[in-house]
């Protein structure tokens, strides 16, 4: 069967700083893969290579078996963190979501009843139906993130890829999300998904990846909490908060040398 | 009666009025993405690169629009361009390009003797001057940028508000920005004939910024933008025909008496809502 996401020796790089060094990585139909490391560690990177946002240096990055940027439109949906967007654009939460409807449609294509109930859907699957007229300026920072899932859900993409969208929602939300996901890898969808949190990873995930611009680890959460790679970022986001600075040399991790599996 | 019917019985009236209609809804629906992309400054500044096409022109002995619009989409692709080569913000990318091509205006009239390009008319404009030929011509591109809007209009939208997501999504933004720059360039030229080089930005800018007062929904603005920059351009029109003044700063002066109408506006639809949200929580009152 040919995997959802197939990453061979990839190498992404800004100028002359290595982001993500020999990245291998394979990622099923249905699977939903947590992806965990401080900041800096090449999380958002590796999400938006695979989105086909970032050429890679070398290696191959295959999708269903194309790279990235040759699948029709609409086959996959990344969901940013909220902070990258202008709230203040003159859109209601409706509007938001239906634009998940445009990679989907032609110019002579009219905006249907099959997309309304898709915006519908979406809107449902996140329990945002409610406040479907309100502006999106009027709304939280968990019921925006909420908004950028429904829009992803509305586009039938083909893989979902998620960066930190748990940081800084409320639980509420984030149980919403967390359901959203195993209810989406459970109907065949594979989900890529950066997180902060290190807490809950088994309820969330199917596999886990422990990532500081390398793969340090992958596995099953079970087996991967319990190796040194996740005890020490871990250990490293506890002593450090996330901070990091982005351009120190993965090589000078000396602080936490046990997290080379 | 008589008063609105009056101008229009000169046939040069009529065919200013239709020109200005269609410059002013044309530059408003353009200009509803150019705010919404905090890209207020590219009408100016096409406007102003347009000024070397307009020499080049003279200097060849050909359409002094032709030679401008030439000038302004080469500029507007070298501004994405530059944008995305250069890794620079889009506002400075314009403001290299700009002055640089208006730069060379300059330098190649500074080495003519003799000029005798009617220079008031582009900086200004004369719409009252249009003729039957200038009409069909502004006619035919406003129709044809119009019809790219509406072929183009979801995919403007989503890379207006997310370029990123919709890039991963396979909507080109890149694409859609270049696109979106040319279509920006021959609307400045289309608006350059009814109020010049120096006023065009307003009839890209003002009308949207009136509008994204008075609503909070993409669609809704983008029509009362189009509502508005008809209004402006109509009534500016009848305003210079009645006041004897310059048409192109007219129409200009209407569009910014609306911006601040709407302004005046929302500020009392804010302050009853206030007033609504403090009666019905009277503790909030206290």
């Amino acid at each position: 069967m040919t995997a959802a996401v197939d990453a061979r020796d990839v190498e992404v790089r800004y100028d002359d700083f290595v982001a993500l060094d020999t990245i291998a990585l394979r990622v099923e139909p249905g699977e939903a893969l947590g992806i965990v490391g401080p900041n800096g560690s090449g999380k958002s990177t590796l999400l938006k290579a695979v989105a086909g946002l970032l050429p890679i240096a070398s290696g191959t990055l295959h999708v269903f078996g194309q790279p990235p940027r040759r699948l029709p439109v609409g086959s996959i949906a990344y969901v940013p963190q909220v902070e990258t967007v202008d709230w203040s654009f003159p859109a209601s939460v409706w509007d938001v979501v239906a634009m998940g409807r445009f990679p989907r449609l032609r110019f002579w294509n009219r905006f249907g009843a099959a997309d309304r109930a898709a915006v519908e859907h979406a809107l449902d699957a996140v329990d945002m139906r409610s406040l479907a007229h309100r502006h999106i300026a009027e709304l939280s920072g968990g019921q925006q993130q909420r908004v950028f899932v429904a829009r992803a859900l509305a586009q039938h993409p083909r893989v979902l890829l998620l960066d930190e969208p748990t940081t800084g929602v409320d639980a509420a939300t984030e149980a919403a999300l967390r359901e959203v996901v195993r209810e989406l890898a459970r109907g065949g969808l594979p989900v890529l998904m950066s997180t902060h949190d290190l807490e809950s990873v088994e309820r969330w995930f199917d596999r886990l990846m422990v990532l500081d611009r390398r793969v340090l680890a992958i596995g099953t959460p079970r087996d991967v909490v319990e190796g040194g790679a996740y005890a020490s970022i871990r250990e490293h986001v506890h002593t450090h908060g996330h901070l990091r600075l982005d351009h120190e040399p993965h090589e000078a991790h000396a602080f936490h040398p046990e997290i080379h599996p | 009666m008589n008063v609105l019917t009056a101008p229009f019985a000169y046939p040069f009236m009529m065919r200013a009025a239709i020109a200005a209609l269609a410059v002013g809804v044309l530059c408003a629906a353009m200009g509803t993405f150019v705010i919404l992309r905090k890209l207020a400054f590219i009408g100016d500044g096409i406007a102003h690169a347009s000024f070397a096409g307009i020499v080049i022109a003279y200097l060849r002995g050909s359409n002094y629009y032709l030679g401008a619009a030439v000038v302004a989409v080469l500029t507007a692709l070298g501004i994405g361009f530059v944008h995305r080569r250069g890794r620079i913000s889009m506002d400075t990318s314009i403001g290299v390009l700009f002055t640089g091509a208006f730069a060379l205006g300059v330098f190649l009239m500074s080495r003519q003797s003799n000029y005798a390009v009617d220079l008031e008319s582009f900086l200004f404009g004369n719409i009252l001057a249009v003729q039957q030929r200038d009409l069909e011509i502004v006619l035919g591109l406003t129709i044809g940028v119009a019809i790219a809007l509406l072929v183009l209009y979801r995919g403007l939208l989503s890379t207006t508000f997310d370029p990123v997501v919709a890039e991963a999504s396979g909507i080109r933004a890149g694409v859609y920005e270049y696109v979106l720059l040319v279509l920006v360039a021959l609307t400045v030229i289309i608006g350059i004939q009814s109020v010049g080089i120096v006023l065009v930005a307003a009839l890209l800018v003002t009308p949207a910024a009136a509008a994204y007062q008075l609503t909070k929904r993409f669609a809704p603005m983008f029509g009362l933008s189009m509502l508005f920059g008809a209004v402006s351009s109509i009534g500016g029109l009848y305003l210079s025909y009645y006041a004897r003044g310059s048409s192109g700063a007219t129409i200009v002066l209407f569009t910014t008496m609306l911006f601040f109408l709407a302004l005046a506006l929302r500020s009392v639809r804010q302050s009853a809502a206030r007033r609504t949200i403090h009666a019905s929580s009277p503790a909030l009152s206290k």
